[in-house]
């Protein structure tokens, strides 16, 4: 397959898409803030600098905020991680594994009208916390949730 | 490579919809070694994940290589009944995209 053509059509496809999308008014600022992938959030390599690369460098712990992990995870590569929160106007969920080497593992941009629940899988290193931190009306919360793993989930 | 098309399930329940949604990728870290020849694989892994109801952005999932193989996603959302079409779309670090559609049930 001629990839240059492949790459040109790519290119041309997306620029037609925002093009429509941003003449039918569908670019809310989330959405453009969405557009950007957070790199220093995602290269940050403790759990501190995860949260001021988020902007919210003094969370508090909170009771609306619930961490669902095993106690015990047998294979680190596959970690259930259930977030829920009852705070009112959620932005966004992000989940941590304080002892990865790169901690922030997933952010969700959360709509509104979107329940402050999100359900996925990501891998651990070793045993640590599994961290919620939640923005919810422009301030941050979190929870925890100690996670034992037996077999680490990140390199061979 | 996305060789397998995604599976979404999107129901009503109550006044909320939930989704549930598996997306194949690989998801490779950049840390595993090819075993026979003892070279890194390079990192692979969705980057951006786009859920949309009738247009309309309702989760935005950033991801890294710290996703799980294969990831699962669920979530629930308002607004939505029965017979509207829910749609995934995902970006990955190597270009490459797929989306998938389903109907809400």
């Amino acid at each position: 397959m001629n990839q240059t053509r492949r790459t040109l059509l790519r290119a041309s496809m997306a620029a037609g898409v925002a093009t429509v999308a941003s003449a039918a008014g569908l670019l809310s600022p989330r959405a453009v803030l969405a557009a950007g992938w957070p790199k220093p959030a995602f290269e940050a390599e403790s759990v501190d600098s995860v949260l001021a690369a988020l902007g919210g460098a003094e969370p508090n712990d909170s009771q609306d905020v619930k961490v669902q992990a095993p106690d015990i995870a047998e294979n680190g590569a596959v970690v259930s991680v259930t977030v829920e929160t009852s705070l009112p106007n959620v932005e966004s969920i992000s989940v941590v594994a304080r002892d990865n080497t790169r901690p922030l593992a997933a952010s969700y941009l959360v709509a509104e009208g979107t329940d402050g629940f999100i359900s996925s899988r990501i891998k651990m290193r070793k045993t640590s916390d599994v961290i919620a931190v939640v923005k919810a009306n422009g301030k941050f919360y979190t929870a925890k949730k100690a996670v034992k793993v037996t077999l680490g989930g990140c390199g061979g | 490579m996305a060789n397998k098309p995604m599976k979404i399930r999107a129901w009503v329940d109550g006044d909320k919809t939930q989704v549930k949604a598996i997306i194949f990728h690989p998801m490779e870290t950049g840390q595993r070694k090819n075993k026979q020849t003892g070279k890194l694989i390079p990192a692979h892994f969705i980057k951006e994940v786009h859920c949309e109801h009738n247009g309309r952005d309702v989760l935005t999932c950033l991801w890294s290589t710290a996703v799980s193989r294969n990831p699962f996603l669920s979530f629930r959302f308002k607004g939505a009944k029965s017979g509207d079409k829910i749609r995934i779309s995902w970006t990955d670090n190597q270009g490459e995209h797929d989306a998938g559609e389903a109907v809400i049930d």
